[in-house]
């Protein structure tokens, strides 16, 4: 085990506590670069989709892992982020910018739908998302001029600056260069006040306004942060798959998300990732099972779905940290072999909380 | 002299029920006032209409000749008014350091796109904050737990570490809901030192509800004593505990019927 013997106040600023994180992170980075030379190109492909969906999810984990606000519509903000791109690069907007418009148009959405959050709380602001969700879906449908609705959007090759991305290999490198941005951004919120504003939000809101957070702003600007990565996700979900249409952006596709949060371990970064890596690895593994199976199970319809419920509601019962959760003890477990308890990561019942306000 | 808070014919209703009515008192800068009262009395009702939660339905409160009553609690807390809360309200799944670190949220002056980018001057708000937050830390004797989370924490340290958050905001006034229920002989005993040693050493003028009559008498300097929402009587704790109408109010009046002797010791 190893103990930090801590002698300045900016040792708990920095983002790698000791060399041993850094030692393990730049070894993660280098096998992440190295790793389109030596996987086959379909693979190459998966981690692109499990970069694009660790963005979506560390956007939505601002907001519900951290702020503790429910979204069951967060498939609109990717939407409004896929759709966007798609329009601009049609027009001709230079990457950098159109990507950062993308990220803007889906933060201001981010703004509106979060109003209702004002007001509104746990079950019915889940409904009020929800709803939202299904106004885009049916909007991207009905605005045929823009978005080319039911029969859909083609985008074009990809070009930054100047450099045309015409193989999963660059591709895959812009994704992982914008994964690496937005973890390190949120990572930068995490440590200085207005992250610990939010996690202050999410615990109790009551306590949050008496040390004087103003709760329309940090829940407004949460909102607006997680759609915003949310649209960046998006954009380069519309480039990865070329094709746009309104049925890739339906309720199911927000769930998803939610399950890749819970299945990876909601309220950190690493649950995002870890849960989108799962996800996608899962996927593709059952993809390969269908033809070891015996037909009658493999060519089922809702195979896939029925397999993620089980491992959804497995997660519940027997791991609510998610992944991370799991990898935690796993590590505390060694760190301390032989003395790991079994009740170590066993939560204290909390108190009755018998006076609520409002 | 001017008082640093006051309540002006401060009412609050809730549909028929009238929780505190016609209430005006002042307090004056560095004294510890204590709001005594049976259960019900208005007490935790008065601290919220105090720190905004509740908008008072007559009359007023002014803190430093201002009136706050029309402001958002955020506004309040940004005025230098903390408080605690009777079922301590922590932030759970947090440490305590960063808990502590949220008391220092009113004086930022940075922005989240600042933050997103952590730039030297977040850094050195940082740096600052952690230096306050030390202090207190310090004060409270907390080092031991700097890094635990909250929700870990024996009943005790949680008090503590709520009075500490409420501490970091370097309030110029503070209000403390019932600081010494659900803590031990000794801890209400350290809870004491400490409320001697905020009032002296900080210069923190405190409000305090509190049952603990022995924890009263030794702090405050003066007791404010209610009952169903109206005033009953203010002095020392002495004169309040012998008042008439206190001890009608808690034991019930001569006229009544005699009321068992278990009672009265409660």
């Amino acid at each position: 085990m190893r103990f930090l013997f801590k002698t300045d106040y900016r040792q708990d600023l920095r983002l790698f506590k000791h060399g041993g994180q850094v030692f393990w992170y730049g070894a993660l980075l280098l096998a992440l670069m190295v790793a389109p030379w030596l996987l086959p190109d379909y693979w190459v492909s998966q981690l692109i989709f499990v970069c694009i969906y660790s963005i979506a999810g560390i956007g939505l984990m601002v907001l519900v892992g951290f702020t503790g606000q429910v979204s069951l519509g967060h498939a609109a903000f990717l939407a409004m982020g896929a759709y966007t791109e798609a329009y601009l690069q049609q027009h001709g907007w230079p990457f950098a910018l159109s990507i950062t418009f993308s990220a803007l148009v889906a933060g201001l959405t981010g703004i509106i739908v979060g109003l209702p959050a004002l007001r509104v709380k746990g079950m019915y602001l889940a409904i009020a998302t929800l709803a939202f969700g299904f106004i885009v879906e049916e909007g991207l449908a009905r605005a045929d001029s823009v978005t080319g609705g039911n029969a859909g959007k083609m985008l074009g090759p990809l070009e930054v600056f100047g450099l045309p991305i015409d193989s999963d290999q660059r591709f895959y490198y812009l994704v992982l260069f914008f994964l690496v941005l937005v973890v390190l951004g949120v990572m930068n919120l995490l440590r200085s006040p207005t992250g610990r504003a939010f996690v202050a939000i999410r615990d109790s809101e009551i306590s949050a306004q008496s040390m004087g957070i103003n709760l329309a702003r940090y829940k407004t600007t949460a909102f607006a942060l997680s759609a915003a990565i949310a649209g960046i996700a998006g954009a380069f979900y519309a480039h990865k798959i070329r094709f746009l249409s309104p049925d890739q952006f339906t309720f199911l596709q927000s769930i998803e998300l939610l399950m890749i949060l819970v299945i990876g371990g909601v309220g950190s970064i690493y649950g995002a990732i870890f849960g989108a890596a799962f996800w996608i690895v899962v996927q593709q593994l059952i993809v390969l099972a269908k033809d070891w199976l015996p037909p009658a199970i493999g060519q089922q319809t809702g195979l896939q779905p029925t397999i993620f419920g089980l491992i959804l509601v497995g997660f519940v019962l027997f791991e609510p940290m998610g992944l991370y959760g799991r990898w935690l003890k796993i590590r505390t477990f060694f760190q301390l072999f032989p003395f790991y308890r079994k009740g170590m990561f066993r939560r204290q019942k909390s108190y009755m909380k018998s006076e609520r306000l409002k | 002299m001017k008082p640093l808070l006051t309540a002006n014919n401060l009412s609050v209703q809730f549909g028929g029920l009238k929780a505190v009515n016609n209430v005006s008192f002042e307090v004056w800068p560095n004294e510890v006032f204590s709001l005594i009262g049976p259960n019900g009395a208005g007490k935790t009702t008065i601290f919220n209409l105090i720190s905004g939660l509740y908008r008072p339905t007559g009359g007023f409160v002014t803190f430093e000749g201002e009136k706050i009553s029309t402001l958002a609690p955020y506004e309040i807390a940004r005025l230098g008014i903390a408080r605690t809360f009777q079922n301590i309200e922590l932030f759970e799944h947090a440490t305590v350091l960063q808990n502590l670190l949220v008391g220092r949220h009113c004086h930022r002056h940075t922005g989240w796109w600042q933050d997103l980018l952590f730039t030297p001057r977040v850094r050195a708000t940082e740096l600052q904050f952690r230096r306050t937050v030390e202090e207190v830390i310090e004060f409270l004797e907390l080092q031991h737990y700097r890094d635990s989370m909250v929700a870990g924490l024996p009943y005790g340290v949680r008090k503590v570490v709520e009075l500490g958050r409420a501490l970091a905001m370097r309030p110029k006034l503070l209000l403390l809901d019932e600081p010494s229920s659900g803590l031990n002989v000794e801890e209400t005993e350290d809870m004491g030192f400490w409320i001697e040693d905020i009032k002296h050493d900080l210069g923190i003028t405190v409000i305090m509800v509190e049952h603990d009559m022995g924890l009263v008498s030794r702090v405050s300097d003066r007791v404010f004593a209610l009952n169903q929402g109206e005033e009953l009587a203010l002095g020392t704790a002495a004169e309040v505990q012998s008042h008439p109408a206190v001890i009608e109010a808690y034991l019930g009046g001569a006229d009544d019927e005699p009321a068992p002797t278990a009672a009265a010791g409660a």
